[in-house]
């Protein structure tokens, strides 16, 4: 994943910021906060990324074993990247975060357990890591997503990530975020 | 087994070539591997099949090293049609910074047209 990627000439946002809570779909009260780096929330992950159903997983994340997870999560969750994860009390309902890619782009990925998805928490998540990633003076993310996930590419299209690349599997898509103050 | 290997000499290919190798010792294969164009992060043509020689070296395998020019994708299945072999092997996977895995040009290329088996190292 290198190269010049493309951008969209329009910035994108602003965006909510995390703290923030709501309530979803579903009546659960769902709270988005910034990941702390404690234990706690570290071992929540882990458990939410153990219980992912197989069929949700995108281009082999998450990895299928728990030694895996817990492989990959000390990666994305290293001080260099910035994640946000939603509540549902003490079980996390989805996981979103940006990882650095060269200098100034971030790779983003989005995750909602599956009793979680359709709630509304998707689109909460992705625009708080947006908002919060912009407050870190980040302005160039972009992503990949399988072309048949069509909730997927709605919810991105949604928030106005761009379609930058189509010709492999996956298609590539970008978002440019604005300055905040 | 006939067995072709695609070595362009990325981090995949590397994996994949040492990985076969072990596999083709042990089952007595027959391994072709051929040099495509080299990833642009990668040695020389003759560094790649030295390296390639290098590693069969400690095996009992005979392993012939060819070049292949072109769009790797299309000559690669055209070779292994063409000469009877059992089995395409490539490595094929790029890893995003997140961890995700991508198949590349030639890797979908020869999943999509290979009329022979086809395995994607990982």
């Amino acid at each position: 994943m290198t190269g010049d990627r493309r951008y969209p000439e329009a910035a994108s946002g602003p965006f909510e910021e995390p703290p923030l809570s709501f309530t979803d779909r579903e009546d659960r009260k769902i709270e988005i906060r910034p990941y702390d780096g404690s234990t706690a929330a570290f071992e929540a992950l882990v458990e939410m990324y153990t219980a992912f159903d197989p069929a949700d997983r995108a281009q082999g994340i998450p990895p299928g074993k728990e030694s895996r997870v817990r492989t990959w999560l000390e990666g994305i969750l290293s001080e260099d990247c910035l994640n946000v994860i939603a509540w549902d009390g003490e079980t996390v309902a989805g996981h979103s975060t940006l990882v650095p890619d060269g200098d100034d782009d971030y790779e983003l990925a989005i995750f909602v357990l599956q009793a979680y998805q359709e709630a509304g928490i998707g689109t909460h998540l992705i625009e708080s890591l947006l908002g919060y990633g912009a407050t870190h003076g980040i302005h160039k993310v972009w992503l990949t997503v399988e072309r048949w996930n069509h909730p997927a590419v709605s919810l991105y299209e949604k928030v106005g990530f761009e379609t930058t690349g189509a010709e492999s599997f996956e298609l590539e898509m970008a978002i440019r975020l604005g300055e905040t103050d | 087994m006939k067995v072709l290997l695609a070595f362009d000499g990325s981090e995949a290919s590397v994996d994949a070539l040492e990985r076969t190798v072990e596999r083709a010792a042990d089952a007595g294969d027959e391994l072709t591997v051929a040099i495509t164009d080299p990833d642009p992060e990668a040695d020389s043509r003759e560094a790649l099949a030295e390296r390639a020689e290098s590693l069969v070296a400690d095996t009992e395998l005979s392993v012939t090293v060819r070049h292949v020019e072109g769009q790797p994708g299309s000559e690669l299945v055209a070779i292994a049609e063409s000469e009877a072999f059992d089995e395409i092997v490539l490595g094929g996977n790029t890893t995003s910074p997140m961890g995700k895995i991508s198949i590349d040009q030639t890797a979908e290329f020869v999943l999509l047209n290979s009329h022979i088996t086809v395995t994607l190292v990982r």
